[in-house]
């Protein structure tokens, strides 16, 4: 398969270097792969692991550095030139024809042929010997749709291994799966590696999968290599504190004020009752009281954001009642929410939080706005005391409360964000990863924010994958882990990032 | 705080036109050229309205009156597309709206008033209700704009048919009706009239209430609105409501200009127009800041092109070319791509040269 | 070491969703069995036997753009421009045969290269400058119906042009219609052959499933390596080329050039791709579909002609009623689709 002489490097990454507007997603990234091993690649959400995949398949060029394959420097087009040279990829949402049958799926592009036509009696064949060979059986003239999510990964992990792949590329291939199905591929992806020599890049949220089946595994965080090890040599606990990382020496302490025992025997505003989402979070029970942070700690595809989507209203819940001031919410959806006084920060700023063409100020006053309706419009008046109160308040960057908001750096445009719910005075604010991506100083100005804010009496609920700054906040933790809420750390000892990671290291072992 | 605050008003002051006057450079400067072009074939009548018969004559005065119905529906369009929507149905509205209203009139009492009013009144009402129809099936069964509005584009100028039996009615010059497309009030001609008061009407809807910021918010980034607590469903199901009012009051001022209703004829292409005139006016198709203004140059410019084609000398016919010609231009200049492409090679170049390379 | 094996049948509910495909043009063929069946107890004289096959005759332009229009609506595009194309089509062959003199086989050839070059020039701005479908075809709606009318402001007689003749000889099946068999004139075979060519091209060759490919999700056929950008351009092109060809076909029906002919023929053709069961969103549908949906439309015309005292635009408001019932069907489909798989 592959002609370098065996032990030799099939893909080295050296030095990769990639921009995104203002943004540095990858910092001088070095990435080795060897013919026959399967390597995962670890991080959290924004490490740079998927702009990594996608600079080695040509989706995106690189800034700087060098890629060699078998030895010589490439740089693909495309994600076709990646799978011409032998670099096919699998994504986590099946990048497959759904409309069309399994077999044409599976050899599109390379169908067999008579003269110009397709043979379709031909191409049965071989795609019934193809997944025969793989240990799966489907009706392959059926089409696509017909199967479960699980079924189209494998058939894409199928297509993939077709295209005579001396790279495979599996992002979060198991996120959809069940256990037997995760131990089909994986069962596949020993074959692949024993029999063909065929190197696999392997993405996962699922710790345990990743020690069952890699040989190495690199590390990622914040756009920088943190470093690679052999699986053997990397315990669970080390490999999780390297993957969330601290930053605190470049942090100021945050004196906390102490509202939230003064309030800790009152009624809890939050309280949610077996609360769960099929596919997305199992039930659980949460309580948050006023004045206090509650962090939700976990690693990437814990659930952490889907309990964050639930609470809002921002997701429907099919499970189990939400209590807010002590009184059963019905009908939960953003717009009550907002009129309840929960106001919801998501996860990605630009696709959910911002409308990048409107102007920092008409951002900001977006939630008020749509609680008033749209006849009654807030005055110029107030509305410029209030922007102008806001971006003082904040300190955010440019002071123009003109500028369209895409324009403004990542952290001022958190800022705004928050600057919209804090215009409507909510009694709950639920902030998912609020700090991601943004620089150090604006990382503490949320920081202090949060702890003021929760001074002032407010209830937060604050996901973020950075435990120290979980940790430093919080006066309650609910860690989570694989879809499900497995703790919740009260006492004042256990607000220790080595907790954290022990509670979730335990909760695997479950 | 204090500068801060100065800043802040500062900005009020100049800035918030600022972006708005950026994108209405453009097509003010192509209106001009027309205009300039204009009058030095025909002289300064061609902008120098006289007065005859008590109402203000000329050509420029003219093209206002006919564009009037145009741009009463782009109007109506421009709020749609803010949402990034379509409504390709206000052609066939326009025909029902105007048979409606020459139908109801056209008979023994065509001269009194109260008819009149009835009748304008059913032919709004009916539009209004299938402008509600189509933001129901934009809005709450989520079809695509495209294709919800065009089922009505298709069976509306049947409806319109079956309204006037297939016949084209008449209304009787005598009757208040053609006053609507023919009176003056104050030497200004009815259509110019009723057209800047809808313009004025939107302006005072969208900006001085928060509908256009909520509307901008929607058709900018549906997600973000819908977290952010506003009610997407309802707004939408308004603006197509808008829509279909517009599209049945440009059929009736239509109408009473030529005092009958052609249900095959009337406001054909009218919704191509319309779009062309929105997007010429700046407003993105894809969604999000809208120009109820630079539509209003959109619309006179079409109309100001038709009126140049003749007057320097081309026949008629050409006004399709010409229109070919805008919406290419138009579309590559919109398309970052095609600013990618032609850069390429120069690295800088001014607007008005890649105007030129798209008009080839 | 073994590994263990994967049989995975779809469930019954999944099942259907395979058939669901076959819904649509279920329905239409039903509607259309419907409508002759009421049309045979109504009315005398449905029962000719020229009945059908002038189905062919009249509508054979359409069904020849209905084609066209399927590739591109399958690909998830919209075609506006092929009316004007069309009465171009016919306008360039009446001013090249009786104006310019030029033999009518080489005008005919001009002409539906014409269409192909189009046709691709429409599929590059969409395709590499990313404008919408529907705002670069309204390009061609303008550019050709302008330019036709340029050529004549009038109709352009072919009388005398004698290759012309050639559309409309006819072929007897079975005798005589007085005798119980019809006939058919060569251009509705030239319409059944293109028929016949898009099916097996969009059935059997690696072109027609990467049009469903694109249509189902462009995205994903980007990623499995397909050629995207041949694929779109290429369905603009046959588009084009069904236009041209339409234009061609009119002229060998009336030997005549209208500049105003085709006016709104756009959206009869997209009526006809969704009334046979093509999904407007692109990547679900079927060429035959199309055929059954001209054929609808041509069958209501002549329903509403022999009831006599109906009037030419209920069969408006009926296909508008049919296009509302075939997209709300396609959505309730599509939606239980959705859920079933979450």
């Amino acid at each position: 398969m592959s002609t370098a002489p065996p032990g030799a490097p099939l893909v080295t990454m050296t030095g990769i270097v990639k921009d995104f507007t203002g943004v540095r997603a990858l910092d001088g990234v070095d990435f080795t792969l060897r013919p026959g091993e399967i390597h995962a690649v670890m991080g959290e959400n924004g490490a740079g692991k998927s702009t990594l995949i996608k600079v080695l398949t040509g989706v995106h060029g690189h800034d700087a550095g060098e890629i060699l394959l078998d030895g010589r420097a490439v740089r693909f087009s495309g994600p076709k030139a990646a799978q011409a040279a032998g670099i096919s990829t699998v994504y986590q949402e099946v990048n497959l024809a759904e409309n069309l049958s399994v077999a044409e799926n599976l050899l599109a592009g390379r169908e067999p042929r008579l003269g110009p036509f397709i043979d379709f009696r031909a191409m049965r064949r071989r795609a019934e010997a193809l997944l025969d060979d793989l240990g799966i059986e489907l009706n392959v003239a059926a089409p696509l749709s017909a199967y479960s999510i699980a079924m189209q990964q494998l058939v894409a992990i199928a297509r993939a291994v077709n295209i005579d792949a001396k790279v495979l590329i599996l992002d979060e291939p198991t996120s959809s799966l069940d256990r037997d199905e995760v131990a089909v591929l994986l069962g596949l992806m020993r074959r692949l590696a024993a029999e063909k020599g065929t190197a696999m890049v392997f993405i996962s949220h699922f710790l345990d999968q990743v020690y069952e089946i890699c040989d190495r595994m690199t590390v990622l965080r914040n756009g920088r290599l943190v470093g690679e090890w052999a699986t053997a040599d990397l315990g669970e606990s080390e490999l999780i504190g390297h993957m969330l990382g601290r930053e605190a020496a470049t942090l100021e302490q945050i004196e906390r004020a102490a509202a939230a025992h003064h309030v800790a025997d009152e009624a809890p505003l939050v309280d949610a009752k077996g609360l769960g989402r099929k596919g997305s979070i199992a039930p659980f029970d949460l309580t948050v009281r006023r004045g206090e942070v509650v962090g939700l700690a976990g690693l990437l595809g814990s659930g952490r954001t889907e309990t964050a989507r639930l609470l809002a209203g921002a997701d429907r819940a099919d499970a189990g009642e939400l209590d807010f001031e002590g009184a059963r919410v019905g009908g939960h959806n953003p717009r009550t929410a907002a009129g309840r006084g929960i106001a919801f920060c998501p996860e990605n700023r630009k696709t959910e939080g911002l409308v990048g063409e409107l102007t920092v100020a008409e951002n900001m006053i977006l939630a008020m706005q749509a609680s008033r309706g749209w006849v009654r419009s807030i005055p110029a008046a107030q509305r410029t005391r209030l922007v102008a109160e806001f971006i003082d308040k904040l300190g955010i960057r440019p002071a123009d409360p003109d500028m369209p908001v895409k324009h403004l750096s990542g952290g001022n445009q958190q800022k705004v964000l928050l600057a919209r719910w804090m215009l409507i005075e909510p009694k709950l604010l639920i902030l998912d990863e609020p700090t991601r991506g943004i620089d150090v100083g604006a990382k503490a100005d949320i920081q202090r924010l949060v702890a003021e804010l929760s001074g002032g009496g407010m209830a937060v609920v604050f996901v973020s994958a950075e435990l120290d700054e979980v940790t430093r906040l919080s006066d309650r933790i609910a860690v989570l882990r694989d879809r499900a809420l497995i703790a919740t750390l009260e006492a004042e000892a256990d607000m220790t990032t080595e907790r954290i990671v022990d509670t979730i290291v335990a909760g695997g072992e479950r | 705080m204090n500068t801060v605050l100065t800043r802040v008003r500062a900005a009020a002051g100049d800035g918030w036109a600022s972006p708005y006057l950026k994108r209405l450079i453009w097509p003010l400067a192509v209106l001009v050229l027309l205009i300039v072009v204009n009058v030095a074939i025909t002289g300064f009548d061609f902008l120098v309205p006289g007065v005859q018969d008590g109402r203000l004559n000329g050509a420029f005065v003219n093209i206002l009156r006919r564009s009037a119905p145009l741009l009463v529906i782009a109007l109506g369009m421009t709020l749609v597309i803010a949402t990034k929507g379509i409504d390709l149905s206000v052609g066939a509205v326009y025909a029902i709206g105007a048979a409606i209203a020459c139908q109801w009139i056209s008979g023994p009492n065509e001269n009194a008033l109260g008819t009149v009013l009835i009748a304008v009144a059913a032919a709004l009402a009916v539009a209004a209700v299938i402008g509600a129809w189509n933001g129901t099936m934009v809005a709450a069964f989520g079809i695509q704009p495209i294709v919800a509005t065009l089922i009505l584009m298709i069976a509306g100028r049947g409806i319109a048919q079956l309204i006037t039996g297939g016949q084209i009615p008449d209304v009787n010059d005598t009757s208040p009706f053609v006053e609507l497309g023919r009176g003056a009030i104050l030497t200004i001609p009815v259509p110019i009239v009723i057209a800047a008061a809808v313009l004025a009407a939107f302006a005072v809807l969208t900006r001085r209430t928060a509908l256009g910021l909520l509307l901008e918010s929607v058709g900018g980034n549906p997600e973000a609105s819908r977290l952010a607590g506003i009610r997407a469903k309802g707004i939408t199901i308004l603006v197509y409501l808008v829509c279909g009012l517009c599209a049945g009051l440009a059929g009736i001022i239509g109408a009473a200009n030529l005092g009958s209703a052609d249900a095959n004829n009337g406001g054909l292409w009218i919704e191509l127009d319309a779009i062309l005139a929105v997007v010429i006016g700046g407003t993105a198709l894809i969604g999000g800041r809208f120009f109820l203004l630079g539509t209003t140059i959109g619309v006179v410019i079409i109309g100001t092109l038709e009126v140049t084609i003749i007057n320097v000398g081309l026949s008629s016919q050409w006004q399709f070319t010409a229109k070919a010609i805008v919406v290419l231009a138009v579309a590559l200049l919109q398309s970052p791509e095609f600013r990618a492409f032609t850069l390429q090679p120069f690295r800088r170049r001014t607007p008005a040269a890649a105007v030129q390379e798209a008009a080839k | 070491m073994s590994t263990p094996t994967l049989t995975a049948r779809p469930s019954r509910a999944a099942a259907l969703d395979g058939l669901g495909r076959y819904v649509p043009i279920g329905a239409t063929v039903a509607l259309l069995a419907l409508m002759y069946l009421g049309g045979l107890g109504n009315y005398r004289n449905f029962d000719n036997p020229q009945l059908i096959p002038d189905l062919f005759i009249g509508n054979a332009g359409l069904l020849i753009i209905g084609v066209g229009m399927t590739f591109v609506i399958l690909s998830g595009g919209i075609d506006l421009s092929v009316g004007s194309v069309m009465a171009f089509s016919t306008m360039a062959c009446a001013w090249l045969t009786v104006d310019a003199g030029v033999s009518a086989p080489l005008a005919v050839g001009l002409v539906l290269a014409l269409g192909v070059v189009s046709g691709t020039l429409t599929g590059i701005v969409i395709h590499y400058f990313d404008v919408q479908p529907f705002i670069a075809t309204l390009v061609g709606l303008f550019l050709y119906r302008g330019l036709t009318l340029q050529i004549s402001a009038e109709d352009v007689s072919m009388r005398d042009v004698a290759f012309f003749d050639w559309g409309m000889t006819r072929v007897e099946f079975g005798g005589s219609p007085r005798e119980g068999g019809f006939s058919l004139p060569y251009l509705s075979f030239l319409a059944l052959a293109v028929v016949a060519i898009a099916f097996v091209v969009l059935h059997y060759t690696r072109f027609g499933r990467g049009v469903y490919a694109v249509g189902g999700n462009e995205q994903s056929a980007l990623l499995m390596g397909l050629p995207v950008a041949r694929t779109k351009v290429g369905v603009y092109a046959i588009s084009g080329f069904c236009a041209a060809l339409a234009g061609v076909v009119s002229a060998f029906y009336t030997k005549s050039a209208d500049p105003l002919r085709g006016v709104g023929l756009e959206l009869d053709a997209i009526a006809a791709v969704v009334i046979g069961g093509t999904l407007l969103t692109g990547g679900a549908g079927f060429v035959l579909g199309t055929v059954a949906g001209v054929m609808v439309m041509g069958l209501l015309s002549t329903i509403i002609a022999f009831q006599g005292n109906l009037n030419s635009w209920w069969a408006k408001i009926v296909v508008g009623v049919l296009l509302l019932a075939f997209i709300l069907l396609q959505r309730v489909l599509a939606r239980s689709g959705e859920k079933r798989r979450t």
